[in-house]
């Protein structure tokens, strides 16, 4: 992919960090649940 | 002065009198690496760096701070975790898992202290970074600072069973009144420098390859740190279980499956969030397209095979309350932490240079650090079968 400046670069790089971050936050509770799920058994 | 000399001296030649005799397979094998580590370390302090190592003005570090000092550092990182495990967030059920962490990364950072002497060299200029000339606009200064500092809380956290082996009630009584105060200085001192032995690497943006190379390499270190800390916790448990079983009261016997288990679970969940900051990694410095190469093939193995493969164990092994997964996941942990901190040392470190000027060991440097090894072996087996490591003292009440 080419960039023609510094805010094309970082607006698409830091538009794919949001999204992982995002992505991330919805997963990290998803897994603790996973973890824990059978705690209780 | 005298009784107490006399006290120390009557333990520690006190007869063991091991009913296979003294020439058993381990002992044999040992005092052969102890032997040839002595007879290297000689040649090493008078023949210089040059006639042991590779080491040369492109690689000045080579594995004796890959792997002695990084992995040293983050394999004993089980002391401050599972004693802010216990002591800060109360769970109690962790507490027979305390002193064999606490003995490990004491003897980890003893041997870090030592195995850097063969490095540095003169020796007897080791206090003068604390006592005499302070660098302190220097990462090494903080990591030498931390590490001494944290080293003596180790030894002081270690202490009381040594105080109760030798009978000293007073002083043991005392030193236990300041376990919540060392543990609480131990994670900060943990947290300081586990992350600056990153940032050692991350002031050397040019040397090291893009995939490895970041920002955040100092919290990269310290979150690995932790889980390397809970693999190492469950992995020495399982040596110790196979043994040192005899050394093990009921306490202990009854809880080490739980706290296997326990940090299975949390070595899980900080392992998947290590994951994700690395990818996280990668999106802000928009290193995808180098996935695609060699150098992003090994990088995988190493993220894929073994970080998310044995955090996936882990949670398994929770899950199905296997210990058989928990033991297999920490020592694949284990491999995948050391296997980090050498690609970040010496792997992906002075990438771009030509095969004939890169770095590969020396058979007597890879001697000298199996010594090291071994020497840490055989102390932490001398004080586990001798002071109440993985039994309780039954004069006195557990801390």
């Amino acid at each position: 992919m080419e960039f023609f400046s510094l805010q094309e670069l970082y607006t698409y790089s830091k538009g794919i960090t949001y999204l992982v971050m995002g992505a991330i936050l919805v997963f990290m509770p998803l897994y603790w649940g996973f973890l824990t799920d059978r705690e209780d058994d | 002065m005298k009784e107490i000399l006399g006290r120390i001296s009557d333990k520690v030649f006190e007869k063991q009198a091991p009913e296979t005799g003294w020439f058993t397979p381990f002992n044999i094998i040992a005092g052969i690496i102890l032997i040839i580590g002595g007879i290297l370390t000689i040649m090493r302090f008078t023949m210089g760096l040059e006639t042991v190592t590779n080491l040369d003005n492109n690689n000045p570090w080579g594995i004796w701070i890959g792997f002695d000092l990084l992995c040293g550092v983050a394999l004993a990182a089980g002391g401050y975790v599972t004693s802010a495990t216990c002591y800060i967030f109360g769970l109690k059920r962790f507490h027979s898992a305390v002193r064999p962490a606490i003995l490990t990364a004491f003897l980890g950072y003893a041997l870090v202290v030592l195995a850097l002497h063969y490095d540095v060299g003169r020796p007897w200029r080791l206090p003068y970074p604390v006592f005499y000339s302070q660098g302190t606009s220097s990462l090494l200064f903080e990591v030498g600072l931390c590490v001494f500092l944290y080293l003596s809380v180790l030894f002081i956290e270690y202490s009381p069973a040594a105080l109760e082996w030798l009978g000293f009630k007073r002083a043991r009584n005392m030193v236990v009144r300041l376990t919540l105060v060392l543990t609480i200085f131990g994670v900060v001192l943990s947290t300081l420098h586990q992350s600056s032995l990153g940032a050692l690497f991350m002031i050397a943006p040019s040397k090291l390859h893009p995939l490895w190379y970041s920002a955040y390499l100092p919290v990269y270190f310290f979150i690995s740190s932790m889980f390397a800390g809970m693999s190492m916790v469950i992995f020495e448990g399982s040596l110790a279980h196979k043994y040192l079983h005899h050394k093990m009261d009921q306490t202990h016997l009854d809880e080490s499956e739980g706290v296997a288990l326990g940090f299975s679970k949390a070595a899980s969940f900080v392992m998947m969030g290590y994951m994700g900051i690395k990818i996280l990694g990668l999106a802000i410095d928009n290193n995808w397209h180098y996935l695609a190469t060699g150098w992003g093939l090994w990088y995988l193995v190493e993220l894929i095979g073994f970080v998310l493969c044995p955090a996936l164990l882990f949670a398994a092994a929770h899950r199905e309350k296997n210990l058989k997964f928990a033991r297999a996941a920490a020592l694949w942990t284990v491999l995948g932490i050391v296997l980090n901190r050498l690609n970040i040392s010496m792997v992906a470190f002075n990438y771009h240079l030509p095969a004939d000027q890169r770095y590969f060991p020396s058979i007597m440097e890879i001697g000298t650090s199996v010594f090291i090894v071994t020497l840490g072996v055989v102390v932490y087996r001398f004080i586990c079968t001798r002071m109440p490591i993985l039994h309780e003292h039954p004069d006195y009440k557990a801390h």
